[in-house]
């Protein structure tokens, strides 16, 4: 069976080659993706250009102004440190906490099992309409959280409306919404390794910090760097939470590559700067998911090979 | 590693219970604010025993709120069947697209083949307003703008990667020789598809086209840059209800209730599925 043989004509005598057929399947989902790959061209090009919404005879290209101009601009290096430090502390954080939950959790029981399916619905619930359950939680006037606050002597603690304690605001609701993530990768991870090294080591009274630094740890690795990477991806571009909380204040507290490049093109109309920020945002993640994609192709491998 | 002992059980224990805790209470929490007035919500401290009542409810399935200024008009049924309808659909769509694609892509290596199976795959983790943001102009130029069509179209960037890559994963599990010998015995390529592969990845295509729905109800930023308020899901109407209903923290919270069961119903019901798909197939349930 080549590829260049043609499939014999069924009853109806209709004759697909069976080198076209691959092509043929899989033509209208690319398609509809090729539509979309046009406006990221379109991107790259408003981002040679200095392009205004409110003056749009002055649109023009000026090459690489834009991007030469974040060098000098304190309102760039503001977005890529927010961008850097929120994506930073979410996944280390996360990491340490979903890491944890899912030791805690380990064991295969009626109750552990019930948990961990609770512990799905922070993830199921939509990251925009969990900063709103945040924000009324957190309401200076009603909500329980700034009351809960006031009982341990935290008087006018204002969350999200203080630049001091936004971003832990937000922070939280990341955690919040996305620890389950990786705990359930994890707690995957953690009851599908072999038996056997652990017996020996109980056998031995190998002492259990040892156990989890020696053999849990390095075993776990490859499902630590999927979860890691992929809320590492998902983290730096992170939009719903922050824009649903705070709209990337107050002031510019929170201005992360996808807000700051919502608020530039609806606010202040400057696509060109807008397209800039995006395609900066773009290489960096491009970068981490090639990583992310070789790593997870091992792992399915992996996985694979078990089932 | 079976002697535990009672100090540690006990530790265990106390750490499990503030994990639920921290995890359930916001739910919880919004669930008992949906069941009160305005004027106990408003209460200091905040109250745990309330007299329930459904008013936020009903205010918002007729529609009409009644406050002591007047009525005021809620569209946040709209909003809701709006979500429904884009999700269903957009998941309709990319399961008739992606399952054909990902079947081809499965089982004939085709030139080519992988490195468009990645670059769809690169569309899940490029930043959405990337692409977001051309497209409004061009679907103000194409008329696209604040319609059903455009959305759905653009839905399928989330719905398509995922479905792709885990149905393509189930396929590539299927022995090619149950195939073959299904062919051999006179079948045409499309009986053989739809007979033996299909149903065989049935539970894959299950779980991908559950988390693409859940995917696409829970997104924010595609309805927020590209629909006005007539076509827009929950998740960006629950916003601007906030926005334009002010204090009304009953009926918000009641509304975030009607927005988040779905999913969380969904993701209850089909919860073995959901590791393998959140994963995309890389770490198996």
């Amino acid at each position: 069976m080549t590829a260049a043989t043609t499939q014999r004509a069924g009853p109806s005598g209709f004759r697909i080659s069976k080198r076209v057929l691959p092509y043929v399947l899989s033509l209208p989902a690319l398609l509809v993706c090729i539509g979309i790959l046009i406006p990221f061209l379109t991107s790259v090009v408003y981002s040679f250009q200095r392009y205004r919404l409110s003056q749009p005879w002055a649109r023009q290209f000026n090459w690489g102004d834009n991007y030469i101009s974040f060098f000098t601009d304190p309102k760039f290096w503001n977005t890529l440190k927010v961008s850097l430090l929120y994506a930073g502390t979410t996944v280390v954080l996360e990491l340490l906490l979903g890491l944890a939950i899912a030791m805690l959790l380990q064991k295969r029981s009626t109750l552990n099992n019930f948990i961990s399916i609770m512990l799905l619905m922070p993830l199921m619930t939509a990251p925009a309409l969990a900063a709103l359950m945040w924000k009324l939680m957190t309401n200076p006037g009603f909500g329980v959280l700034s009351y809960l606050a006031s009982l341990i002597g935290l008087q006018d603690f204002r969350w999200a409306s203080s630049p001091s304690t936004a971003l832990f605001t937000v922070v939280l609701v990341d955690i919040w919404v996305y620890t389950p993530f990786i705990m359930i990768l994890l707690l995957a991870g953690l009851r599908s390794l072999p038996t056997q090294p652990f017996e020996a080591a109980a056998l031995d009274g190998v002492p259990r910090s040892f156990v989890f630094f020696r053999i849990t740890l390095p075993m776990l690795t490859p499902y630590i760097l999927t979860a890691t990477l992929f809320r590492l991806l998902d983290s730096i571009q992170q939009f719903d939470i922050i824009y649903a909380m705070t709209q990337g204040g107050p002031g510019d507290t929170l201005t992360v590559f996808q807000v700051e490049a919502y608020l530039n093109f609806f606010q202040s109309t400057n696509v060109g700067r807008s397209a800039a920020l995006m395609i900066i945002l773009w290489a960096i993640t491009y970068f981490l998911s090639n990583i992310f994609i070789k790593n997870w192709l091992r792992l399915r491998e992996r996985a694979r090979g078990q089932a | 590693m079976e002697h535990t002992s009672l100090l540690e059980r006990i530790l265990r224990g106390v750490a499990l219970t503030l994990v639920v805790i921290f995890f359930m209470f916001p739910i919880a929490w919004i669930f008992m604010m949906s069941f009160q007035t305005n004027e106990t919500i408003l209460r200091i401290p905040p109250q745990l025993i309330f007299e329930p009542t459904l008013a936020n409810y009903t205010a918002l399935i007729t529609g009409k709120l009644v406050t002591a200024a007047g009525t005021l008009d809620i569209a946040f049924m709209r909003n809701l069947w709006n979500s429904v309808f884009l999700s269903v659909t957009s998941v309709a769509v990319s399961l008739l697209l992606g399952v054909p694609a990902a079947y081809a892509f499965a089982r004939h290596k085709f030139r080519g083949s992988e490195d468009i199976a990645f670059t769809l795959l690169s569309f899940k983790f490029a930043p959405a307003l990337l692409v977001l943001l051309p497209l409004t102009l061009y679907f103000q130029k194409l008329g696209l703008a604040n319609t059903y069509i455009g959305l759905i179209w653009v839905y399928q960037l989330i719905c398509l990667p995922l479905i792709l890559w885990i149905v393509r994963g189930y396929f590539e599990d299927i022995p090619a020789d149950i195939e073959y010998a299904y062919r051999i015995g006179g079948h045409s390529w499309f009986a053989t598809f739809r007979k033996i592969a299909l149903p065989l990845a049935g539970p894959g295509i299950a779980a991908a086209g559950l988390l693409a729905f859940i995917f696409a109800w829970n997104n924010f930023v595609f309805a927020l840059v590209l629909a006005s308020a007539d076509k827009q899901p929950v998740t960006v109407g629950a916003l601007a209800f906030i926005t334009s209903s002010g204090i009304q923290y009953g009926q918000i919270s009641a509304a975030i209730v009607l927005s988040i069961t779905p999913t969380l119903a969904l993701a209850l019901y089909a919860q073995r599925y959901l590791v393998e798909g959140l994963s995309l197939g890389a770490v198996k349930g």
